[in-house]
């Protein structure tokens, strides 16, 4: 336990001390709270869907710990890069330990940005219902899992930080865009709904809007499963690909 | 050998069609200081990869303290301590706890990690540092956390990879100073590598000279320099690796490696 309890501490001390980075990260959501909760929100209303910030709370919820989450995991990279990879590596501990702890430690991260993005949203008017929170918290953990370790998948295939736009633009932002965060799901044209169906993010956001007491486009039970097989799939690779680095 | 630490028997790398390593064999006695000197690109780091379980070896064993480098990792990993060339240090952190997160990585158990820790630092003169966040720490204070840190779970051998590049004199000389001294107390054996001459004839109790991949030279400072008639181990080192530059062939390394990452993408 050792070695993933002192992993998964680093990722925490490192986080806690860059609020640049911490407060930096929440610029995005707040954005999106503001210009499309605050934008859209009475169209939505006049279509009479009902309150738009309810709808799209949970979907800048998990676009925050989505976006920490797959940041978390590429700073494998910048380790990469100032060495301290290395140390990891030539410790008598097994990699899949290493990865472990540090893929959790990433997804508590991403889980606290999460969280903080949550109270944000209640001070803009978000009422949730919180009698699950306990399964929000959960999808918001599966979220914050799933993509630590796609982003240590990445972050093993290069070798520095050349293609990180690169992921941002046709990876992180498309994942965010259709998984039915912004928009509902039910009515899009049918080519969106395929697209969605195939984004993991899609089962996250919709778990999480269910267990805050909004609608649900796939179950909560379907999101469950998907979202944690998904799940269990990036860090089986993540791990992987993790004990293949070569320095 | 009964006293050996060390010991490598035809040890061969590969890089696609480019041998780094070629059938080279050596061993270390125990306690020893041990240079490993060789031009550019002449396969000193890729054998301390090798040796420190980084890299496998195309062909041929290594025996670290008697366990094989490739079938029993662990207790290799165990056995020995390293400095690499450039930076291992997590800047984030502070210097204890860079030392705690190495601590627990090695399993020293707690109250055994601290006392090594005060024990480590006030000898490289940074207990006073400790808490202090690692960005703050200029290059020589760098490199003494590094050699602390390296030592903190009592390995047998310390590998020193050009432990004093781009430093000044003055820091260079404490840093060794450190080292001799873990040396004597610790009864660490040490494998270092370094193009600074005069530094290996001063502190090495034996030296082994590579050139492309190849085992030129070895002896105790004093032989080398006897055996090609030179003064002093700078003359002995390039009358036997000739003088012309190196820089071509290390980037032909380097190009090979970058090609086979890319395959390998």
């Amino acid at each position: 336990m050792g070695p993933i309890y002192i992993m998964w501490l680093r990722q925490l001390k490192r986080y806690s001390r860059s609020r640049a980075r911490m407060i930096g990260s929440l610029g995005q959501p707040l954005i999106f709270l503001l210009a499309f909760g605050f934008g859209f929100g009475h169209i939505y209303e006049k279509a009479g869907n009902g309150d738009y910030l309810q709808f799209l709370a949970p979907g800048v919820i998990s676009m925050a710990v989505l976006f920490t989450a797959v940041f978390s995991g590429i700073e494998l990279i910048w380790d990469r890069q100032f060495g301290f990879l290395k140390e990891t590596l030539v410790a008598p501990v097994s990699r899949l330990n290493i990865m472990i702890g540090r893929t959790l430690g990433g997804a508590t991260v991403a889980m606290l940005q999460g969280t903080i993005v949550l109270i944000i949203s209640l001070l803009f008017g978000f009422r949730p219902d919180f009698q699950s929170i306990l399964i929000s918290l959960l999808f918001m953990f599966l979220i914050a899992l799933l993509f630590t370790a796609l982003g240590t998948a990445l972050a093993s295939q290069l070798n520095d930080m050349q293609s990180f736009p690169l992921i941002m633009n046709f990876l992180v932002m498309p994942l965010f865009f259709f998984s039915g965060a912004i928009f509902p799901l039910k009515g899009v044209t049918p080519i969106l709904t395929i697209v969605a169906s195939c984004n993991p993010l899609a089962y996250g956001v919709d778990g999480l809007r269910a267990s805050f007491g909004g609608d649900s486009f796939y179950g909560m039970g379907m999101d469950f499963l998907v979202l944690g097989l998904f799940s269990a799939f990036f860090v089986a690779l993540g791990s992987y690909l993790f004990s293949k680095i070569e320095i | 050998m009964k006293n050996s630490i060390i010991e490598v028997k035809k040890l061969t790398k590969k890089f696609g069609d480019f041998t780094a390593v070629n059938n080279i064999s050596f061993s270390v006695t125990k306690g020893e200081i041990f240079g490993f000197l060789g031009p550019n690109g002449a396969g000193k780091t890729t054998s301390i990869k090798m040796l420190t379980t980084l890299l496998h070896p195309t062909s041929g064993t290594i025996l670290l303290d008697g366990h094989d480098t490739v079938t029993a990792k662990n207790s290799v990993r165990e056995s020995f301590g390293i400095v690499f060339q450039d930076q291992s240090l997590d800047d984030e952190l502070t210097a204890a706890e860079n030392m705690e997160f190495h601590g627990v990585l090695y399993k020293v158990p707690s109250a055994l990690r601290k006392q090594r820790t005060e024990e480590l630092l006030k000898i490289v003169e940074l207990w006073d540092r400790r808490n202090d966040l690692v960005k703050q720490f200029s290059g020589g204070m760098k490199r003494r956390l590094e050699i602390a840190r390296g030592l903190l779970h009592h390995p047998k051998i310390l590998f020193l990879d050009e432990p004093t590049v781009g430093l000044d004199p003055q820091t260079r000389n404490h840093i060794w100073n450190y080292i001799l001294n873990l040396n004597k107390k610790e009864k660490v054996t040490v494998f270092f590598t370094t193009h600074y001459m005069e530094e290996a004839d001063r502190v090495a109790s034996k030296v082994t000279i590579v050139d492309h991949g190849k085992i030129i030279a070895q002896g105790t400072p004093a032989e080398l320099k006897k055996k090609s008639k030179t003064k002093t181990l700078e003359d002995a080192f390039i009358k036997l690796t000739g003088k012309s530059l190196r820089d071509e062939d290390a980037s032909d390394i380097e190009s090979l490696r970058n090609q086979k990452k890319m395959w390998r993408r």
